[in-house]
């Protein structure tokens, strides 16, 4: 076991690192393939990716789709969260059961639901119409988060402020929201994860303005490309800043 | 700013269970009232009723002359200082304090001075800018207190404020909640299952048990001169012999019928009224006194708790000669 | 309180609302759909069993479901077998300072894009990719593997991301053990195998089942791993859900296969909803 562990730890840590370390070492490839030999280190899929104005309008879409589609479903998640955990009412478990049902379901499910209405009643896919599938796919993330983390301790504090005067909403807004600040930022961050990331509902639901995932899907048409390492890796390096950002500025501070 | 306070036939059920049975209570403006009794006795239901926080079953509440019954809390005279304190973790202590001014829309300025000023009375002047976390147990729970009289409340109540404080901590405390609201003015309705911290503040002590009120009185009167056998016991240690027509298996120890009540304190080797000879079981030393386990030889079958001299040589078995004073009479009971 | 429960009504309203109009009743519409049929190039509405029959009788469509469930059933299994010990020796063999580091790593290419991350592994296994070109450098083999456009293709490339998936959610539940509970065990006299398999592995099991229902249904409705890496010879159900909807315009077809999807996701959710912890993921 003490010689047993280690191994099995680097094998398989080599197992998920290998494709990605084969992806950006070929991003610096100097020919025209992806594959060994490597002739390089060359920057120009670089400059390609970044010359590309249909990956950066790509990017853009994606964003944006991500922080408005996340936004969205942090608040209606969060309302839901406040009140299944706090009134009492009718039908409760059911009505929790409706709003985690697709998180239980394949995202092709929904995005052919959302297609098939969306043909159904004569409108144009678009990036809103993805944006409301994003939604559709965080919120019971969102609302799972958040009214896991609602505890007696929320509770009481909560009274207390009506106790000295607050109505319902200058409590959620300045004793429920900022209490839960930590999870609300969580489930804010995942849900831009999940949008920024998802691929079929954005590939079904948008014609020409596409997300990011739409954009390179179409550039793998091409076959092995080193331009889609570059913009691969770009991703990659992006999302980890932002991943160890959040893991200093958040979890650091809640694990105090 | 304070107000009486009328409590009128307030029912409390849940389903078949009943929490609180028809209590009648008028408290005056500016009375320091606790309620006592064991837990599950209703004080808490009460007291939640008073805050807004529970509607009762039937019956009204008056508050400064006006129906308060269906109120919510927060456009009540009334605040509160929860048990677990139920302070907001993410603020500093003057937010907390000025939270209730600023829900009243006081501008920064004033209600940033205010809670200063608080704070200063509850002794945390120069710590407004602190986090709740970074504090002692004793110290938030005056921040509570503060917070809770920042808005000026009519009445205050205190839902076992003391509860989470350690033994020394929570006499002190007791003291210095005493002369806060010798200060402010305000009527304090607060809730405690200690008998030894409500007779330290109380103004008058009301004892609950099963959902009504047994006694209503000043700590004094609810001492030597209890209700009923309930809070006779509840008060402190008892003996408790029956009474025949002026007779008891000790002797004629009073007057009349019904149960004689005597305190342990009030049993010794001198005084106005003998009980003839008792054997002793144990002592313990108490510190001022030795408490002490007897069996009276006339009775054998009835075992005496006294608290007796610490000069007394008391060896398992030997008798001695005991006598009584200052017996309760509780009539038919 | 009955105004209490109006405000509770209308917190919740918009987030009811939202799941109803672009979940439910989309489903409910594709449901109906599903027992329409084409007539030519048009839908023709009504209650037709037509498509259901073409998939219980055309191997075709049937194949697809069957493959897919080979598929997700192999990578699940494959996972969480690789991902236990991994989260195990993360929770109780690194220091503690070093384990959200450890974590960290364990699950840092998480982060890269979902269609790239297929697509890497295409670079890796392909005939000209690393693999092939390692083997053949040190001669294991002579001519190249065909690992990429097969099936194991496909299951490598599923197995690598759920293994960092389950990871996290195994790591998490071994460190919500009381530690306590294996002391006590130990102490009761259990050896280190009987203290997993009679304390650890029951207290873990309902995050193992959570993750591996995750692992399942994210699988089984995946389209962009089989498309990247699986190649033609065999296709997955939402890759025909796919065809229908593209090269034949055949929307009543792709509803009634989304159904049985739904369907299957069903059943994979009844069997493990003992155990499931959905609300606590």
């Amino acid at each position: 076991m003490k010689v047993f562990a280690p191994i099995y730890a680097a094998v398989l840590y080599g197992f998920i690192f290998l494709p990605v370390a084969i992806l950006v070492l070929f991003s610096f490839q100097g020919g025209r393939l992806p594959v060994p030999p490597f002739n390089g280190p060359s920057l120009k899929w670089y400059e390609a990716v970044l010359g590309d104005s249909d990956l950066m309008a790509a990017l853009g879409h994606s964003f944006l789709v991500a922080v408005v589609s996340s936004a969205a479903a942090l608040v209606l998640g969060f309302l839901a969260a406040v009140a299944l955990a706090r009134y009492r009412l009718p039908g409760s478990a059911l009505m929790r059961g409706v709003l985690i049902a697709p998180l239980t379901t394949s995202y092709l499910i929904i995005a052919l639901g959302l297609l098939g209405m969306w043909n159904s009643l004569g409108l144009t896919v678009s990036l809103w119409a993805t944006g409301i599938g994003h939604v559709v796919i965080n919120l019971p993330l969102c609302f799972a988060i958040v009214y896991a983390a609602m505890g007696d301790h929320q509770r009481n504090a909560e009274r207390a402020a009506r106790d000295l005067g607050a109505g319902e909403m200058q409590v959620l807004w300045h004793i429920t929201a900022p209490m839960l600040a930590p999870s609300l930022l969580a489930a804010f961050f995942l849900s831009v994860t999940f949008s920024w990331d998802e691929f079929i509902i954005a590939y079904l639901l948008t014609r020409f303005d596409v997300t990011l995932p739409v954009e390179i899907w179409s550039l793998l048409k091409s076959g092995l490309n080193p331009k889609t390492n570059a913009i691969g890796s770009l991703v990659f390096l992006v999302s980890v800043v932002m991943v160890v950002t959040l893991e200093l500025a958040v979890f650091r501070r809640t694990r105090r | 700013m304070t107000a009486g306070v009328e409590i009128r036939d307030v029912t409390k059920t849940y389903g078949t269970a009943v929490a609180l049975g028809g209590i009648n209570l008028t408290i005056g403006a500016g009375e320091y009232i606790v309620l006592l009794g064991p837990s599950g006795c209703g004080k808490t239901t009460l007291l939640s009723i008073l805050g807004g926080f529970l509607a009762p079953t039937a019956g009204t509440v008056l508050i400064g002359g006006q129906d308060q019954t269906h109120v919510p809390p927060k456009d009540r005279p009334t605040t509160t200082v929860f048990q677990d304190y139920a302070l907001f973790p993410h603020m500093t202590l003057r937010d907390n304090v000025a939270f209730g001014l600023r829900m009243r829309n006081v501008d920064r300025a004033t209600r940033a001075a205010k809670a200063d000023t608080m704070l200063a009375i509850v002794g945390l002047e120069g710590a407004s800018t602190r986090r709740p976390h970074e504090l002692s147990g004793g110290q938030r729970q005056r921040v509570a207190l503060a917070r809770a009289l920042a808005v000026e409340p009519e009445v205050l109540l205190l839902d076992e404020p003391l509860g989470a404080l350690d033994l020394k901590l929570r006499r002190q405390m007791q003291d210095e909640l005493k002369a806060i609201q010798r200060r402010v003015g305000t009527t304090f309705v607060h809730v405690t299952h200690d008998q030894e911290e409500a007779m330290a503040i109380a103004d008058r002590i009301v004892v609950m048990n099963a959902g009504r009120i047994e006694q209503a009185a000043t700590p004094r009167r609810i001492y030597t001169a209890p209700a009923s056998l309930f809070v006779a016991g509840f008060m402190g240690e008892v003996n408790v012999i029956p009474l025949t027509q002026g007779m008891t298996p000790l002797g004629p120890i009073m007057a009349g019928h019904g149960t004689v009540v005597l305190r342990p304190e009030n049993i010794g080797p001198a005084g106005p009224i003998p009980l003839g000879r008792a054997r002793v079981i144990d002592a313990a030393y108490f510190g001022g006194y030795l408490r002490a386990h007897l069996t009276p030889v006339s009775d054998p079958g009835r075992i005496l708790i006294a608290h007796l001299p610490q000069g007394m040589d008391l060896v398992a078995g030997t008798e001695i000669e005991l006598f009584a004073q200052d017996p309760i009479l509780l009539e038919g009971a | 309180m009955p105004s209490d429960r109006r405000i509770g009504f209308a917190l919740l309203a918009p987030a009811m609302l939202w799941v109803l109009a672009f979940f439910v009743v989309p489903f409910a519409a594709m449901v109906a759909l599903s027992f329409a049929r084409m007539q030519g190039r048009t839908v023709e509405h009504g209650f037709f069993l037509d498509n259901y029959a073409k998939f219980l009788g055309d191997p075709a469509y049937f194949r697809g479901l069957t493959v897919s469930l080979e598929i997700a059933s192999t990578v699940t299994v494959v996972s969480v077998l690789l991902a236990y010990p991994l989260a195990w020796i993360i929770a109780m063999r690194v220091p503690t300072r070093w384990q959200r580091l450890a974590l960290l790593m364990a699950v840092l290419p998480f982060w890269t894009s979902y269609v790239v991350r297929s697509y890497s592994w295409a670079l890796v296994l392909g005939q000209n990719g690393v693999i092939n070109k390692a083997l053949m450098a040190v001669g294991l083999t002579g001519a190249p593997l065909e690992i990429a456009a097969t099936r194991t293709a496909t299951v490598i490339g599923f197995t690598h991301f759920f293994v960092m998936l389950l990871t996290l959610t195994v790591y998490a539940n071994l460190r919500q053990l009381p530690p306590n509970y294996a002391r006590a065990a130990a102490d009761l006299g259990a050896g280190p195998v009987r203290v997993f398999w009679h304390v650890i592995l029951p207290l873990t099991l309902p995050g193992i089942i959570t993750g591996a229902f995750l692992t399942f249904v994210l699988c089984i409705g995946d389209y962009v791993t089989p498309q990247i890496l699986g190649g033609n010879n065999e296709l997955t159900l939402p890759q025909i859900i796919m065809l229908q909807l593209g090269r034949q315009g055949n929307f009543p077809m792709a509803s009634a296969l989304s159904v049985i999807l739904m369907g299957t996701i069903t059943l994979a959710y009844a069997a493990s909803a003992r155990w499931l912890r959905l609300d606590r993921v």
